[in-house]
């Protein structure tokens, strides 16, 4: 009890003291866990990556060159930049609306909305891909329809995009929800009291004040919708020259051992996930910062005297 | 009249915010709508302005129907509590964003948002972003941009409430200055009842979505119309008597039961400047403890402590108070000058009766 009373008599001194030992105490713990970390990012994911760009110039820059030129591989390209092309602004526009409703608006389910947004997460993106089969594959409820229209979507696509679109619906939508939830809806009722329009309100005020996150929400989405294999694969039926994908022309360039290709097209989708991550730190430090800005323009001493 | 209300009521689900609520603003007034919080007196601003419409009832800006108006045709002005400014915009932009929508000329608005900078005191500030400004320019900018394109009424909600105590005095007196300079019929929102009182001309009283009282601040404050007025505006000591013998008790207290039967109880309501004090113990009937004297500048708040243990309050000015040589812990009596019964809530009170001889006015030394 006379210990109690004499720690609580001084209580910010202690609790300075324990916080201090706290983070300087065994100095031995903290370089083991940090070479523990660091030791494990450079074997998983330095040295890999690293070994995907040996191996991909293995040949020297005119292999690495030949590789890539193949029509083949061109073509892998060619239909993932369109793929990207087409499934990113859809999900701009999807998450847009998605995220701005669940911000802006009140309603029942809302809760359920927010689920299912978060759904192809939690789906394997091979069941993703074998939903759409089901739905558009010729044995599917919607096959023979289109098929007499002579529609092609599964193995063609059509598919190959819906599928990405699918996988990477909740990125810019997850970005967005938070962003709009902590800027509240008064400067959009402020825009519409000075005369603006709703679509008006909405370019000069509201997709001003959530550009960095959604920016974020476009980088992840694009970098997964190069990215994504699984959903993908089921749907293309892997038509060399005309269904293949980067991800997918990679794991078939593996299987024909030809591996010096397989890198280089790798590599290619390495240095798409490195520039992701650099522009994504960036957009990170960037909204931090205004964050920082606004929090301390809030807690500055108000001069409004001194000003007068 | 500038604004007029005609039974406007507002539901939000089942949930009315707004009761069948009258009255109309005269051009060029200065309007507070008082209230505690949720007694609806921002969805009336809201509803005035057009980003909440009502449920039941007319709204008429300038003799014109404003129900089927949306708020971007209604040309009013709204400061936002959060002021609500256009974070990626330049003080200037904002400004000028409601002239821009509306078309203005360029050199238009370079004009007219230059008047309202230097009418406004915030000359230089233009390239500024609103993260760089200190609270009370924030609100001026606020201001400027709901005042640029020449609105038919300006509307502020709790335009006060994000300021410390020092600026709000500051910004009080700024924007009497500002609406005698500009005269455009201004209606404020606040919860703050000494800033409706020191502010405007005519105070709008709202409890639980009823308007309550509509009067200035001397009516409201000397005839209120219920005992909630008489609670909220200024301060109220309450007490309840218990009739016996053809007179209504409280300990030592004395007052006319007026035929009420004995038994019954009654309550009556004084302002603190109608409690009498001296230090001589016997120079009126009721004793009591003085037991703490805040300074409020010139006035004091005397706590006085009744035999019963219920403690009234009084006021009286430094001199007053040297005069009578008052100590805390002291013994004092008192007299009540004048009351009115109280017959609840939202019943209205009976005329002020005088129980001594000694008329005196209630207003103007302070609430």
């Amino acid at each position: 009890m006379a210990g109690y009373v004499k720690n609580s008599s001084r209580p910010s001194r202690d609790a300075v003291a324990k916080s201090q030992r706290g983070s300087e105490e065994s100095p031995v713990i903290k370089w083991l866990l940090i070479s523990v970390a660091l030791t494990f990012t450079l074997i998983f994911l330095l040295l890999p990556l690293v070994n995907v760009f040996a191996q991909a110039f293995s040949k020297g820059w005119s292999g690495y060159i030949k590789a890539l030129v193949d029509p083949d591989t061109m073509s892998a390209i060619k239909l993932t930049l369109l793929v990207a092309a087409i499934s990113v602004p859809l999900n701009v526009v999807f998450g847009l609306a998605a995220a701005w409703c669940i911000a802006k608006f009140n309603f029942r389910g809302k809760p359920l909305l927010i689920t299912l947004i978060d759904l192809p997460f939690s789906v394997s993106p091979v069941v993703a891909g074998l939903m759409f089969v089901v739905m558009f594959g010729l044995q599917g409820y919607l096959g023979p329809w289109l098929d007499a229209r002579d529609i092609k979507i599964i193995f063609a696509v059509p598919g190959i995009v819906l599928a990405t679109v699918f996988i990477t619906f909740p990125f810019v939508a997850r970005e967005l929800i938070p962003v709009m939830q902590a800027t509240g809806s008064d400067q959009e009722e402020a825009a519409l009291s000075l005369g603006a329009s709703g679509w008006k309100t909405f370019w000069y005020v509201t997709l001003p004040s959530v550009k960095w996150g959604l920016l974020y929400g476009v980088i992840l989405c694009n970098a997964r919708a190069m990215g994504e294999f699984g959903a993908v694969s089921i749907v293309s039926g892997h038509i060399t020259g005309q269904t293949d994908t980067m991800p997918l022309r990679v794991e078939k360039l593996y299987q024909e051992y030809n591996a010096t290709a397989a890198f280089a097209v790798a590599s290619l989708l390495a240095l798409l996930a490195l520039v992701t991550l650099g522009v994504k730190t960036f957009l990170e430090w960037r909204q931090e910062r205004e964050y920082d800005r606004a929090q301390h323009a809030a807690s500055e001493p108000d001069n409004f005297s001194s000003t007068k | 009249m500038s604004i007029e209300l005609r039974n406007v009521s507002k539901k939000f689900g089942g949930v009315s915010a707004v009761n069948d609520v009258n009255f109309s603003v005269k051009e060029g007034e200065l309007v507070a709508l008082l209230g505690p919080s949720g007694g609806g007196k921002t969805t009336v601003l809201r509803m005035i302005s057009g980003l909440e419409m009502p449920t039941g009832g007319d709204i008429f800006i300038r003799g014109v129907r404003v129900n089927d108006i949306s708020v971007q045709q209604r040309n009013i002005g709204f400061v936002f509590q959060s002021y609500a400014l256009f974070k990626n915009m330049t003080v200037f932009k904002n400004i000028a964003f409601g002239l821009k929508i509306k078309k203005w000329k360029k050199t238009d608005i370079h004009d007219r948002v230059h008047e309202l900078l230097h009418l406004l005191g915030l000359e230089g500030l233009d390239k500024r972003y609103p993260h760089q400004l200190s609270g009370g320019q924030r609100q001026r900018v606020a201001i400027a941009r709901a005042l640029a394109s020449k609105p038919s009424v300006l509307l502020l909600d709790e335009p006060f409430g994000a300021v410390d105590a020092k600026i709000r005095q500051e910004l009080r007196d700024w924007l009497v200055t500002l609406h005698n300079d500009l005269n455009v019929t201004t209606l404020f929102v606040t919860h703050d009842q000494e800033e409706a009182m020191e502010v405007s001309n005519r105070i709008v009283i709202f409890s639980r979505g009823n308007l309550e009282q509509i009067g200035t601040p001397r009516e409201v404050y000397e005839e209120p119309n219920n005992e909630f007025v008489a609670r909220f505006i200024g301060v109220l000591n309450v007490l309840e008597l218990t009739v016996q013998g053809g007179v209504a008790r409280f300990g030592e207290l004395e007052f006319p039961a007026l035929d009420r039967p004995d038994g019954s109880k009654m309550r009556i309501g004084f302002r603190p400047f109608a409690v009498q004090i001296s230090s001589d113990t016997g120079a009126y009937r009721c004793r009591a403890v003085l037991r703490h004297t805040f300074f409020l500048g010139v006035m004091l708040r005397l706590e006085l402590e009744l035999p019963s243990g219920l403690t009234i309050r009084s006021r009286m000015t430094k001199e007053e108070y040297s005069a009578l040589g008052l100590q805390d812990g002291q013994e004092v009596s008192f007299i009540i000058k004048r009351y009115r019964i109280l017959r609840g809530e939202s019943e209205p009170l009976s005329p002020e009766i005088h129980s001594g001889d000694t008329a005196f006015s209630t207003f103007g030394a302070g609430i």
